[in-house]
């Protein structure tokens, strides 16, 4: 009895956050998926719609812009996570012994982190503007200053690889955070132990081959996983570049249609849902291990 | 030269060459929100204006500015919820323990990482229903959109605080313990005093991620509500808005988020640092 009076008050003090986590996070997700598996089609007629099961999970594949969109986001998917994991590894690579102005440079690498995708989707819009030639502007443009017009190209508007150009605003929005995080991990690579790698006779290049990167690894998990679970869902950044357009549709742009101008629930939430799975799957394997590394 | 002289020189270099690939967008923002329409020919994409002018940012503040108050509106009472339900969820999970706490606290962070579309729908039922049972304006409304910041911040707000506290020696709990303090006494007298630094980390990031979030706004809120990145979205994507007002309007929709970044960036990296876990 007493041992409760012990707890007791603190799970009280939480109970709030629980109930509120219970019901808007897991509670919805189940809610999410009812509706998914209805035949509500039609968000205005007072009917509740009728359980199907996973009919809509199968149909979906079936319609040409579902498909579009899945393939559209593993090409962003791809370069995004490549992109600022190979960029932000270099950046922290280039700074970890110390140089001078570090402050300034890890400042500016980071400050795109504190803006929305969506105030930074207007200047990218206007850097990746499709037009050529003598109507060129953005990078477009500047590449004809620096005379390498043969760069020129239609961003985002490719119909086969858009996708690619969609992901560089988001490799420059990203990549400041990747270098930080890797910076806090090479910093966290004892100095005695590359002292002793080079008494043991390694060089320079065995001492990152052997040492550090081995010891990055729980870093690189993480960063992984962050830019992975950013990829599946992105949503501002398409919006505020291109807008609703098909050529750039993510299973998140084509879940907002599905609500907002197709007025249909039950595809709006299958969608959703295939956007909580993929996330879920890596997720909670890395939670997982997570919480066990946290006891040991 | 060395070798080690010469490599550092490449090193400095080419940290140089980003900064100058990183600021392009910067100037391009600036640049442009100073030009007047009769420079917005794409032969002078790039050069600087030859008559400068605020113009473009007089009538973009004039568009922007009930956006920009809805989102203090938003931010700033919700940042301040967050960081008091943080900070009491992690006083608990940290110094208070209950059987299954950490059970508790692995299913808060799987919140942390849900893509949120697959919330919304039934998010917006939801603020409908609880609306009509407790008469309030939610949907639609700044309430509502407060409501599910302060709700899905909690998991990163208690994910803070709990690694903060894990910090304060358990020895200064216990002896308050054996002095007869209780919880609530004990978090306001020994806690509380030093949570200083976690609350700047925890009010700065949830400032930060609610003032910039589009995604909730969209589904939650209405046309006077709208919060200053549906507004920006919404004055970029009208075909007929110049350029230099699209770029001000930006600029001014980003500047409390800089100014923060500028100011307390030390805490606002802490708080990108949390989001990676233990990483």
């Amino acid at each position: 009895m007493t041992r409760v009076r012990r707890w007791l008050p603190g799970l009280l003090l939480v109970s709030p956050s629980i109930v509120l986590i219970g019901v808007f996070v897991y509670g919805l997700l189940g809610w999410n998926f009812k509706v998914a598996m209805t035949d509500k089609h039609d968000e205005i007629a007072e009917i509740p719609g009728k359980f199907v099961g996973l009919e809509n999970f199968a149909s979906i594949w079936s319609e040409d812009r579902w498909g579009l969109s899945v393939r559209h986001s593993i090409v962003f998917t791809v370069v995004f996570v490549g992109g600022a994991l190979v960029l932000g590894w270099l950046l922290a690579f280039l700074m970890e012994k110390g140089i001078r102005g570090e402050g300034g440079f890890r400042a500016i690498y980071l400050f795109p982190m504190a803006i929305s995708f969506i105030a930074t989707g207007v200047v990218w819009r206007w850097l990746m503007n499709s037009a050529t030639g003598e109507r060129a502007v953005g990078l477009n443009r500047l590449f004809h200053y620096l005379g390498l017009d043969f760069l020129q190209w239609q961003w985002f508007r490719d119909p086969d690889w858009g996708m690619a150009a969609m992901a560089v605003p988001a490799v420059w929005q990203m990549s400041g955070y990747i270098m930080a995080l890797f910076l806090a991990g090479f910093r966290g690579v004892p100095e005695e132990l590359r002292e002793a790698a080079r008494v043991d006779g390694c060089n320079e290049w065995q001492v990152y081959r052997r040492v550090i990167l081995p010891m990055l690894r729980p870093v690189t998990l993480s960063a992984l996983i962050i830019l992975g679970h950013i990829s599946l869902k992105v949503f501002d950044l398409v919006v505020a570049v291109s807008g609703k357009q098909i050529i750039t549709d993510v299973p998140a742009t084509f879940m907002w249609t599905a609500v907002f101008d197709a007025h249909d629930p039950a595809k709006g939430a299958t969608i959703a849902a295939y956007i909580v799975l993929s996330v879920v799957i890596f997720i909670v394997p890395y939670l997982i291990w997570n919480a066990r590394r946290g006891n040991r | 030269m060395t070798r080690a002289g010469a490599a550092r020189w490449v090193r400095l270099g080419l940290l140089v060459l980003f900064v100058v690939v990183f600021l392009i967008p910067v100037y391009v923002l600036l640049v442009t929100s100073f030009k007047p329409l009769s420079e917005a020919d794409p032969g002078q994409a790039w050069n600087l204006p030859t008559v400068w002018t605020t113009e473009a940012w007089r009538v973009a503040w004039e568009k922007l500015e009930p956006g920009i108050l809805n989102s203090f509106l938003l931010a700033i009472p919700g940042s301040l919820l967050s960081a008091a339900l943080g900070s009491m969820n992690g006083y608990v999970l940290s110094k208070w323990r209950f059987p299954g706490a950490d059970v508790v606290f692995t299913l808060f962070l799987f919140g942390m990482f849900i893509p949120y579309q697959g919330v919304m729908i039934p998010l917006v039922q939801l603020m409908v229903n609880l609306g009509d049972w407790f008469h309030l304006d939610l949907y639609g409304g700044i309430p509502g959109l407060t409501l599910a910041h302060v709700v899905y911040g909690i998991p990163i707000c208690t994910l803070i605080f709990r690694n903060y506290y894990v910090t304060i020696p358990d020895e200064l709990i216990e002896a308050s313990r054996v002095d007869g303090a209780g919880m609530l006494r004990t978090f306001w007298s020994i806690v509380l005093p030093v949570s200083g630094p976690a609350f700047a980390v925890v009010i700065i990031w949830q400032f930060t991620s609610m003032w910039n979030d589009f995604l909730f706004a969209v589904f939650l809120t209405g046309p006077t509500s709208w919060p200053a990145t549906v507004m920006l979205n919404n004055i970029a994507g009208a075909q007929t808005v110049p350029y230099s007002q699209q770029m001000a309007a930006a600029i001014l929709a980003s500047i409390p988020t800089m100014v923060v970044y500028v100011l307390l960036g030390r805490f606002f990296m802490r708080g990108l640092m949390a989001g990676a876990l233990k990483g």
